[in-house]
């Protein structure tokens, strides 16, 4: 008998997922390595990863930006294909067997950026259809002025598609990063109730973190960890 | 084609809908004879002066080495192959396919979303999720299908290769750790799921066990009734 994969599908888990989302310069890398070292402390196994990085497609990506190869559609498709092979590989065995899986961005990232460039908004769910909804999804929530500003302080030069250039906004790079960049935050901004848990961005570093390791710590409750169970199994 | 339509939402951000062009499809398994009857179509198209584009599945450049390099260590996990592979559809499409229709020209398909359909099927994807994700193609003019029987198949491979595809076998697929019963098993899944499509999809079904220059005969016939007469 054939399997079904896809949304749906088993996911029962005993692992636990956290996924942190939010505008480029929103801290969230901060928040998660934070939470990362503090889950480690803890002794929890802790498997990491972050967006477009997978071995595989990472290069064809990188090669296709830089040649401007990509329409709306392929850029999703090329997203989609790097997160797939990070999910079937990395996440989802963790998952099954049990582990902490912390995401720098998630599927969410996707529906909030191939929207904003003129994707269908039920297309790109689809698409990412086969993944299992997080334990918490944060969302890191900054004005648009100030999330702009982290950006762009310190950066001599934006990238072509982090500026939004595929769009033809403006030809000023940074006047089109906060065109681009103030869609993607309405977007996330309207997913924020169904998905989200939101975090105030603009607090200080280690009120944030407090906030986030308190609503983990919750979530934590019921879940143990396998090493655990196998240290206690060898006492 | 003037207004195009597509099979689902389409591509929302594309401004130009009117294309001028044809888009023929032929559609069937490796061995059907595909090649031969796209090679004798481009001939015969371009005698009677029509600008003509083939092209095929995985030949674009965009993710066709990414591809390449995970089937050789077969490191890839099923719904990233999926997605590759519509990666790369979609590039031939809005690369190629479109800009082609555009400008007037006839496009001939050397197989279409109909095989990812089938080979995704066959490795456990779910329809409704391929049907969905592939809905930014193009309804193509006409769509011929080459039906043949693995059988025939099995024995094309041998004559044409000298030996047996792991791919082309489906041997990861599981069905059998023997490559011959692992092919015919895998080409009646195929043939399955083809044949189901056939009706959905509109496909004129050819027998592809019949000699070429037969089916030729009748493609070019279909072609100048369907298409031809009144553009």
């Amino acid at each position: 008998m054939k399997k079904l994969r896809g949304l749906g599908s088993s996911k029962n888990f005993p692992g636990k997922l956290f996924v942190v989302e939010g505008c480029d310069g929103s801290g969230k890398s901060t928040q998660i390595y934070l939470l990362k070292r503090w889950l480690e402390s803890l002794n929890h196994v802790v498997y990491f990863t972050e967006w477009n990085s997978s071995e595989l497609v990472k290069e064809a990506t990188k090669r296709a930006k830089k040649n401007n190869l990509l329409t709306p559609t392929t850029f999703s498709l090329m997203h989609a294909s790097d997160f797939a092979d990070r999910y079937e590989k990395l996440i989802l065995p963790h998952l099954r067997a049990g582990y902490i899986v912390l995401c720098d961005r998630y599927v969410y990232t996707a529906y909030a950026r191939d929207i904003a460039r003129g994707c269908d908004a039920d297309w790109v769910k689809n698409v990412y259809s086969f993944a299992v909804e997080p334990t918490i999804a944060f969302y890191f929530r900054v004005p648009l002025d100030i999330s702009v500003s982290r950006i762009l302080t310190g950066r001599t030069q934006l990238k072509y598609h982090e500026a939004g250039m595929d769009m033809g906004f403006s030809p000023d790079p940074v006047e089109s990063f906060k065109i681009f960049q103030g869609i993607i935050m309405k977007n996330y901004d309207e997913m924020a109730d169904e998905y989200f848990t939101v975090i105030d961005g603009t607090l200080p570093i280690e009120v944030q973190q407090k906030q986030v390791r308190e609503i983990v710590k919750n979530a934590l409750k019921d879940y143990t960890s396998p090493i655990h169970n196998i240290i206690n199994t060898i006492k | 084609m003037d207004k195009i339509s597509f099979y689902g939402v389409g591509l929302p951000y594309l401004k130009n809908k009117n294309l001028p062009g044809k888009l023929i499809v032929i559609e069937g398994a490796d061995g059907s004879g595909r090649s031969t009857q796209i090679a004798m179509l481009k001939n015969h198209l371009e005698a009677e002066g029509y600008a003509v584009l083939d092209t095929g599945l995985k030949r674009s450049n965009l993710v066709a080495d990414v591809i390449e390099q995970a089937k050789k260590g077969n490191i890839l996990g099923k719904t990233t192959l999926s997605l590759l592979y519509c990666t790369d559809f979609a590039d031939q499409l809005e690369n190629k396919i479109i800009p082609a229709l555009t400008a007037g020209y006839i496009v001939l398909a050397d197989r279409y979303i109909f095989t990812l359909m089938a080979r995704d099927i066959v490795r456990g994807a779910r329809k409704e999720w391929l049907k969905k994700l592939l809905g930014f193609a193009i309804v193509p003019d006409i769509i011929f299908y080459l039906q043949a029987n693995p059988e025939t198949l099995l024995h094309r491979a041998f004559a044409k290769y000298g030996k047996l595809d792991y791919w082309e076998s489906g041997m990861d697929v599981h069905l059998s750790t023997d490559i011959i019963e692992s092919f015919l098993k895998y080409h009646a899944l195929l043939k399955k799921e083809f044949d189901n499509m056939a009706d959905e999809y509109n496909f004129i079904v050819l027998n592809a066990e019949e000699n070429p220059s037969q089916i030729q005969n009748q493609m070019r016939t279909l072609i100048k009734d369907k298409i031809l007469t009144n553009w």
